[in-house]
């Protein structure tokens, strides 16, 4: 959870709640037509925009990716009514997750270092002779940047003693670790789906929340309103990001028309142990070091733009693979929905035929909201199995490499490195382990989160990652140890 | 003079719409005024369903003072008000 988006992201969350609400209206359509003029009423003081129609400009394209469709295939008369029959009607998903909403994308300004006012003209000219690229010149008694000749180094920002010269950056630019979001020739931003690895950084990056994830909700409703058997299947970083505990957790999810509830941690038992044995056979191998292979973003960054550290990545397959399988031999006739922290795990869920649907935190919130369920005042459910602690733990940075070390009899074997989060720094950092076929300072188990803090800090959490972690540890303190393996 | 009671609301909406990080005042609040604060989790305080519904969530209360849109900020500051600092 990114707190400086804090109102977009509630923005988001509140038209969650009214397309589920309308969705259990008698009429859908119409209550989802509304949904703009309900949250800015005639007369309502405009909070952010120009004028209370560029509000409702806005919402309705919020709404639009609420109801699981592309804001950028938006041709603006089609009617809010319309989309929702859309939605209805709709039996497939896509696979494009992310999408812009170019109305209330600023269009920021141009990455680029810019000098401003506070520019004294000063005699030492440390920005001047900094440059190695002879992008500074002086003008008129004041230091100007030739922008054909500037490589961003930043090496005049940091030269100036009157913290004159600055860094003007895209956040959503500079939070995509591959490039993938950008402005195009309308200034506006917009995602390369080939290059997107959907890590949802820019979901949370942008102060405008102009990037939103395409909802399944209405898909998943649909489901539950039929007479199919639908599960659900909660990862676990849930655990610290809702009020309760897990089996009060189910029972409020099956309140909310789910039949059954599963912990993908119970996968995540699954994967630890295998993990283990394979980091064994690696290790007595030629290799001198393995990386996990549990997070889709990292999964997505290694398909699309890092496969020479393929050779390194575990093969064992994610919680998620676990459990959907486990679901699907018990109910061969079941609807599957994995319940998620982030947007890389619906392209996961995507390409896994035993994941049916996706549904991330935010959209279980709005779906107790819309439903008002409280989870305080929910009795206890018990699992059919219970996870170990280890397991329950995969939410957090470092608890994936704590499992697989635990998993062994002789946990001294392993030497974990820990990357918390994907950045273009940890990406240039995989790169050289795989180029040197070893890490550094002898660790031999890299476990890679593409969220910094883990899953617990993925784009779709309602928690912080700090309160997050504390409400796990709490929960799993009295949780049983993994099982070793032989 | 009384301590004060801080209610920090964890129904589900306040939970939902941003008071699970509200958490944190339950480590800050004793360091920073001892016993003379008194912090407890409150089940649904029932705010949410008077005032233009979940936009003015999460709810803390702070004695008979309602704080809405609470943030740890605004609770503390609320706190240090009714204390006269």
């Amino acid at each position: 959870m990114n707190n400086n988006a804090g109102q977009a992201i509630r923005l988001k969350k509140e038209i969650l709640v009214r397309i589920i609400k309308a969705f259990l209206s008698e009429d859908f359509k119409e209550q989802t037509r509304l949904i703009p003029y309900d949250m800015r009423p005639k007369g309502m003081e405009v909070p952010y925009r120009c004028c209370i129609y560029k509000e409702r400009a806005i919402i309705k394209d919020r709404t639009i990716a609420g109801l699981g469709f592309a804001i950028e295939e938006d041709n603006e008369t089609t009617l809010l009514s319309t989309y929702a029959q859309k939605a209805l009607e709709r039996t497939e998903i896509s696979n494009k997750n992310l999408t812009v909403l170019q109305a209330a994308c600023k269009g920021c300004n141009t990455n680029r270092i810019y000098v401003t006012d506070l520019c004294q003209g000063c005699v030492a000219r440390p920005c001047e002779s900094s440059c190695k690229f002879g992008a500074i010149s002086i003008v008129n008694g004041r230091s100007v940047i030739d922008d054909s000749k500037c490589k961003k180094c930043q090496m005049c920002v940091n030269a100036c003693p009157y913290n004159a010269i600055v860094k003007i950056t895209v956040p959503c630019e500079e939070a995509c670790p591959v490039g993938a979001i950008k402005k195009d020739e309308t200034g506006f931003a917009s995602i390369d789906h080939e290059k997107c690895i959907n890590c949802g950084r820019c979901t949370a990056a942008c102060p405008f929340g102009a990037v939103h994830e395409k909802s399944q909700i209405i898909d998943i409703l649909k489901e539950i309103k039929s007479d199919k058997k639908v599960i659900a299947m909660i990862a676990p970083s849930i655990a610290g990001q809702f009020p309760g505990n897990i089996y009060q957790l189910k029972t409020a999810i099956m309140k909310a028309g789910f039949d059954d509830v599963y912990e993908v941690a119970q996968g995540a038992d699954i994967t630890a142990n295998n993990e283990a044995k394979e980091f064994i056979e690696r290790m007595e191998g030629d290799q001198k070091f393995m990386t996990t292979s549990c997070c889709a973003g990292y999964n997505q960054l290694i398909e699309k733009h890092l496969p020479q550290i393929k050779p390194f990545v575990s093969d064992t397959k994610t919680p998620l693979f676990y459990t959907a399988e486990i679901v699907k031999q018990e109910h061969p006739d079941a609807v599957t929905v994995f319940v998620s922290p982030c947007v890389a795990k619906r392209a996961e869920g995507f390409d896994n035929p035993n994941v049916d649907y996706v549904m991330n935190y935010e959209e279980l919130g709005a779906l107790f909201v819309a439903k008002k369920i409280q989870i305080m005042d929910c009795e206890e459910t018990k699992y059919t199995k219970e996870a170990s602690k280890q397991a329950r733990n995969f939410g957090y940075t470092g608890g994936v490499a704590e499992s697989v070390k635990a998993s062994l009899k002789d946990e001294d074997k392993i030497k974990p490195c820990i990357i918390s989060g994907l950045t273009k720094e940890s990406i240039k950092q995989l790169k050289q382990y795989a180029t040197n076929g070893e890490c550094a300072n002898g660790c031999n188990l890299v476990e890679v989160m593409c969220c910094e803090g883990g899953c617990i800090g993925g784009n779709a959490t309602i928690n912080s990652v700090r309160t997050a972690k504390k409400q796990i540890d709490n929960f799993t303190a009295n949780s049983e140890n993994i099982p070793k393996i032989e | 003079m009384d301590k004060i009671s801080v209610k920090v609301c964890v129904g589900t909406t306040c939970f939902v719409m941003g008071g699970a990080s509200l958490q944190e005042l339950n480590d800050i609040i004793p360091k920073k005024y001892g016993d003379k604060v008194e912090i407890a989790a409150s089940n649904c305080l029932g705010l949410c369903s008077i005032n233009w519904e979940y936009s003015k969530a999460p709810y803390v209360k702070v004695n008979e003072e309602v704080v809405a849109n609470a943030t740890t900020e605004k609770v503390l500051e609320e706190i240090d008000r009714q204390l006269g600092i």
